[in-house]
């Protein structure tokens, strides 16, 4: 069973990825496979999410965003930061408000400070992190310099958010 | 200067606590190398050749006594007692232990420093002009917009894990002495008709394996846009540059490969549609950080004649090692760090804590450090300065060859670092013996070498006037020399001359090629007027001449 920090607690997974067996409803599809069969996922009744490997533009989503209730970006490595901006786009601009989650080898303990700040709100761990050290984590900082996501509340801020 | 507020200190202890349990992890195996590595840089610890070597940042070039002695003393319990100052404005410890580094931050913390962002693929330290605060051709002072830039920064959420290094300078002068246009970005100050500040933008510009004049994209950037801007960079940058390949990673590669018009366009777009979320700057945190740079408080004094009767070894060091000041009665004072023999760069505990209490006695307790590798007392009043020589002498810190061709700029190269082709230190020692004679130097003018021991460039060898270029040749050390380059004021690359020498041959290349240039120099000509001038073929014909190892 795949567990989720969301929202710094840990719970079981209730969504499945194409593929993968599942008795639920809730779905994430790959960007490609949701292009290639759009017909068909605007007919899927379930819950649908969207999976974004790094180089993939979430304006693509733009138009359909309301009909997604998750979508996960991939982190193949912990030095492709290109889901930072991402998470970022989605939350802003394009007012993404549904699940926003970290997936892959690079989500580990010493990023999901800055993957919670720019917008993630579940955090699908790499395999053998310690979810409680990656909780921890998320609290390290008490202030910081940027703005950022609700998803981490600092005390205090330099630069305001507008 | 800058001082920390409840934030700064909050946010700086927090982060020694996390690169103390990031180290702790390491050292326990919980973390494997591959995984500590990115960790590390981000805390500018590299693992090199002989030890570790942590690069402490000294934001825009600045220090306070108090700073300087705490670097002295890390430098004398954690190293071997000496630092090792670099054309970024940072200072290297070659020597530290790796268990030790979370005590040397937390010690750095003390005196508000830190070690943050001083490598990996992040932004850098944010440089500026040297002569900040002081010069007379000045449009403002950069260093609050520098610590502006510095602050937003730091653990940026969206842009810490970039394709690659990225690196800011600002410059609040017309004469660029801060390298600007060899900068992932450079900022240019400038005033509108209403005489409000703002920034002409210079994008994609660096040295390293192509290097390349940054593309103006932004003649005027109003202040309160800044952030704003820099983020839209940034992002196109993070979600563009390359990943697939570490040399062309760089943000000079996209803007080549989109056009600078292009990038342009994509820039723009991106700060239009996110500017209602960028980070504010309002003027009341303008004003917070401007206040600490305000002007010093200078005495009322007139210019003096301080040669009057004086020796010439005083004569030559006012000439070469001070330099004009926008209050009358000062000068500012370049200490040199390129005494012959000692390694470009480098200081000693002692040093730095004597020039600790001589910037206490003499310059308002304030110490800079120079993208060329020397340090400066900015504000000394002229009746002090014969004293101030007496006393630098003694440190053996007087060496009067600021701007000639023994102030040269070197990497650390072979010796140090695990990057490295091959050594800069003892060419840089051939070279300081070869052309040791004060008079003939004098003679020569200003001469900049710049000499690199890999293709990084962290010795900047395109812009020196001579640049040096270490190479690997069948396990060998040879060197490459260009000529022509320059970073002031009209940055220019240098171009190869022929073929590498070997290390032996270096300094007799360079005694050849500088012979070409008495030869053919015109009355006052200075060196690289003349290679401007003629173009290469005189000092290739020249430096080749009879060159029997050349290969």
């Amino acid at each position: 069973m795949r567990h989720i920090l969301r929202r710094r607690e840990l719970v079981a997974d209730d969504w499945a990825y194409l593929g993968e067996e599942s008795a639920g409803d809730a779905l994430i599809v790959p960007l490609a496979q949701l292009r290639a069969e759009e017909a068909r996922w605007r007919a899927w009744s379930g819950r649908l999410g969207v999976r974004l490997t790094p180089a993939d533009a979430p304006e693509e989503l733009s138009a359909g965003l309301a009909r997604l209730a998750l979508v996960a970006v991939e982190f193949p490595t912990a030095g492709d930061g290109r889901g930072y901006s991402q998470a970022r786009l989605l939350r802003g601009r394009l007012g993404f408000r549904g699940e926003l989650r970290a997936v892959g080898a690079g989500v580990k303990q010493d990023q999901v400070f800055l993957l919670a700040r720019c917008g993630f709100d579940a955090l699908e761990l790499a395999p053998g992190e310690d979810p409680e050290a990656a909780r921890r984590a998320l609290g390290r900082y008490t202030v910081g310099y940027q703005p950022g996501a609700a998803t981490v509340q600092l005390e205090r801020l330099r630069f305001p958010a507008p | 200067m800058y001082r920390y507020d409840d934030l700064d200190r909050a946010f700086i202890a927090q982060r020694v606590e996390e690169f103390r349990d990031q180290t702790r992890r390491h050292l326990a195996g919980e973390l494997s190398e591959e995984e500590f590595r990115p960790l590390r840089l981000r805390n500018g610890l590299y693992l090199q050749r002989h030890a570790p070597m942590l690069r402490i940042a000294i934001p825009y070039g600045l220090l306070r006594a108090a700073q300087l002695r705490k670097l002295a003393d890390i430098a004398r319990r954690y190293d071997r007692g000496y630092g090792h100052f670099t054309t970024r404005q940072n200072l290297q410890l070659n020597w530290p232990s790796l268990a030790a580094v979370p005590d040397i931050l937390a010690e750095l913390a003390t005196v508000e420093m830190h070690a943050l962002q001083t490598s990996g693929n992040c932004v850098r330290n944010v440089t500026a002009d040297h002569l900040a605060g002081i010069a007379p051709d000045e449009v403002d002072d950069p260093r609050p917009y520098c610590e502006i830039v510095r602050q937003w920064a730091a653990l940026h959420p969206e842009f810490t894990y970039l394709p690659r290094k990225f690196k800011i300078a600002i410059t609040g002068s017309p004469e660029d002495r801060a390298a600007s246009e060899v900068h992932d970005i450079g900022l240019h100050m400038q005033r509108d008709g209403a005489g409000e500040i703002g920034f002409a933008v210079l994008v994609g510009g660096g040295l390293g394996r192509a290097p390349v004049i940054g593309a103006l994209i932004r003649e005027f950037l109003p202040l309160a846009d800044l952030l704003g801007y820099l983020e839209a960079i940034l992002r196109v940058y993070n979600r563009y540059g390359r990943r697939d390949n570490i040399h062309k990673a760089r943000i000079k590669v996209l803007v080549k490969s989109l056009g600078a018009a292009r990038f342009r366009e994509e820039v723009e777009a991106e700060w239009l549609a996110g500017r209602a979320s960028a980070p504010v700057l309002t003027q009341a945190e303008v004003e917070r950080v401007r206040a600490f740079f305000r002007a010093q408080p200078y005495e009322t004094l007139t210019d003096l004649d301080v040669t009057a009767d004086r020796e010439p070894r005083f004569l030559a060091w006012y000439r070469y090692n001070t330099s004009a000041h926008r209050m009358p009665g000062y000068r500012a004072v370049c200490v040199s760090l390129k005494a012959p023999g000692a390694a470009p760069g480098d200081a000693t505990s002692e040093q730095m804590e004597a020039l600790a209490a001589l910037a206490e006695r003499v310059s308002f307790g304030l110490i800079r450090v120079t993208h060329t590798q020397n340090l400066l007392l900015a504000d000394v009043p002229q009746r002090e300065l014969y004293a101030v020589w007496g006393e630098l002498e003694r440190l053996g810190l007087a060496t009067a060859n600021i701007g000639t061709l023994t102030d040269l700029i070197a990497c650390p190269g072979l010796d140090f670092c695990s990057l490295a082709n091959a050594g800069t230190l003892g060419v840089a020692r051939d070279i300081q013996q070869r052309f040791g004679a004060l008079d003939y130097l004098y003679d020569l003018g200003r001469i900049e070498i710049k000499m690199s021991g890999c293709m990084n460039a962290c010795g900047h060898h395109h812009v020196g006037h001579i640049g040096i270029l270490g190479v690997d040749k069948h396990g060998e050390e040879w060197y490459q020399i260009s000529l022509g380059g320059s970073a002031n004021g009209f940055t220019a690359l240098g171009e190869v001359i022929g073929p590498s020498v070997p290390k032996a041959e270096v300094a007799t290349t360079l005694e050849r090629i500088v012979e070409v240039y008495r030869a053919r120099r015109l009355e006052e000509e200075p060196f690289i007027d003349t290679v401007r001038r003629l173009g290469l073929e005189p000092f290739r014909a020249g430096a080749y001449a009879s060159h029997p190892q050349a290969a």
